[in-house]
């Protein structure tokens, strides 16, 4: 069974507090696709990625994952097809040292000592981190922090990596290397990113969302370039494109 | 983001020191935590008037700092940094404890300075020793000592996440002390209120961290068990070490280790 896919079809969800984050979503994304998610704060981005990791279940309207739909029953499975890497780095990696934090995962999927240090070691290899092997995690920079987030979501072998601002906090340097390091990876990627820049050097497709809704689903290249949707929706043309402009 | 402001008593830097390479530093972890813990225990229980007999003790920071390629001064800075503790904790001891029991040149010096001493030294040796088990263990490594050593996984795993997160609430207590000192104009602002406030504050932010954590853990097969893999072998030398040192612990505390020297010094024999 393939979990490559994720299909949402007509969507809702409202917080506990009566906030109506998604209101009537639908898309489907094939497998290996990158997409990028992008729209103004508070347009429901963390919300909707939170759904696909099964910690929000949808109020309405469905979302499967490869042919299983995410609910109370399946949720578990269903992490361990999603690998999700968190917005601050703080939050992912908790335990003491990076190795004790990439093998969590792994152990927890029930994996022999042997196939653990294996897996450790190829996930940070992955990263282009592995001398950080042994240290630990809080005295590591931001970009650092972030190449080892990714590296434990994908000791996990996940088929679906979502990550939610994977480049926010990181200088031009971290940046650069952060998006190399996304364009290598063949797995089916949805990004959320202010940094539409990001999302356009790594992402074919690319959905604007405002208000819970989706305002443009298509080509990143389309999308991006087109300044009405983007003002629209309060987004700017990314910066690549803008000086282009200039130069015609 | 980087916090460099103040680190809990620097723990950090103690951590960056144990990842030297030297004999002490390759001994196993739980060798290591035996070793200080018989040792605190040996210290502690000396009689509370016991002076001299407690300075041979010094033999062992002072041995490992030596061995393990230690800073002495980073080691002193600490415990100084700890000490008013120490000294607050005894402070009464002269002011109750009023019999004379020793006079030198004239001045009678009271049981309770005496005791007060004692207990000043004992905290030295005990809190010397904690820092350098720090330095050359890693609090990493003290955790998986004590884990291996079937201390309760609850107790290991809050330790963990203490250490893990100490750092991050700090930088986070600086933010906000920040944000309030820039508003406040120069005034004080430290009334009970908004130190209120703030810990309000800190707290909400606590929970939504521990929150997400939560959410990261589960992301991550997280089902209320954590495993600590890593390998560690005790070998021989671990051993010999283990015994020989808390041996010698364990002997100069019932034969009033100096006593013993002193005599053997003056070729008295024993
Ligand atoms: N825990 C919550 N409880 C109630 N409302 C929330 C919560 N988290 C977010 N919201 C609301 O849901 C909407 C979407 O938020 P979010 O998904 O975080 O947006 P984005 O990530 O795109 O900035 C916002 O209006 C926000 O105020
Ligand atoms: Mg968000």
């Amino acid at each position: 069974m393939s979990h490559h896919i994720i299909e949402a079809q007509d969507l809702y969800f409202v917080y506990p507090d009566g906030t109506k984050a998604i209101n009537g979503i639908s898309f489907k994304i094939i497998h290996g696709e990158s997409v990028g998610i992008v729209g103004s704060n508070g347009a429901g981005k963390s919300t909707l990625i939170m759904q696909m990791n099964g910690f929000f279940l949808p109020t309405s309207g469905s979302l499967k994952i490869g042919a299983t739909p995410v609910n109370e029953k399946t949720k578990v499975d269903i992490r361990r097809h999603v690998g999700l890497v968190f917005q601050n780095p703080d939050d992912q990696l908790f335990m003491p040292t990076v190795f004790d934090d990439i093998a969590f995962g792994p152990l927890n999927l029930g994996f022999s000592k042997e196939e653990v240090e294996k897996c450790v070691d190829e996930s940070l290899k992955m990263v282009g981190c592995l001398e950080l092997k042994d240290r630990p995690s809080h005295h590591l920079s931001l970009g650092q922090k972030r190449a080892v987030s990714i590296a434990c979501i994908l000791s996990m072998g996940p088929d679906i990596l979502v990550m939610d601002e994977p480049s926010s906090f990181l200088d031009h340097r971290s940046r650069r290397d952060l998006i190399n390091l996304l364009k290598k990876f063949t797995h089916t990627k949805i990004i959320v990113s202010h940094d539409l820049d990001l999302i356009l050097e790594v992402c074919e497709r690319c959905i604007i969302l405002k208000d819970g809704k989706i305002q443009a689903d298509g080509k990143a290249k389309d999308i991006l370039s087109e300044e009405n949707i983007l003002k629209q929706n309060n987004l700017e043309l990314p910066l690549t494109l803008q000086k282009n402009n200039i130069l015609k | 983001m980087s916090f460099n402001q103040f680190e809990f008593f620097d723990l950090g830097y103690l951590d960056y020191l144990s990842y030297k390479d030297t004999f002490i530093h390759r001994i196993d972890p739980r060798a290591k935590l035996i070793v200080s813990l018989i040792f605190i225990i040996t210290v502690i229980s000396f009689p509370k008037y016991e002076i001299s007999s407690l300075f041979i003790y010094f033999f062992f920071p002072i041995f490992l700092i030596a061995m393990a390629d230690l800073p002495a001064k980073v080691i002193i800075k600490r415990i100084f940094i700890v000490s008013p503790f120490a000294l607050m904790i005894g402070i009464f001891n002269p002011i109750i404890d009023r019999k004379v029991i020793i006079t030198i040149y004239g001045l009678g010096i009271t049981s309770g300075w005496i005791s007060y001493f004692s207990i000043i030294i004992k905290f030295i040796l005990t809190v010397s020793t904690g820092f350098i088990l720090i330095a050359t263990t890693s609090f990493p490594g003290i955790c998986l000592a004590l884990e291996k050593l079937k201390v309760p996984k609850v107790f290991v795993l809050q330790l963990m996440f203490i250490y893990r997160y100490i750092f991050v609430l700090g930088e986070e207590v600086v933010r906000t002390m920040r944000a309030r000192e820039l508003r406040s104009f120069g005034k004080k602002g430290y009334e009970l209120s908004i130190a209120g406030n703030i810990l309000g504050t800190l707290l909400l932010r606590t929970i939504d961290r521990s929150e997400r954590i939560y959410q990261s853990m589960c992301s991550r097969g997280f089902t209320g068990n954590i495993n600590l893999s890593k390998k560690i072998n005790f070998t021989l030398t671990d051993l010999l070490y283990t015994l020989i040192l808390s041996a010698m612990f364990i002997v100069l505390r019932f034969f009033s280790g100096s006593y013993a020297v002193g005599r053997m010094l003056l070729g008295k024999g024993s």
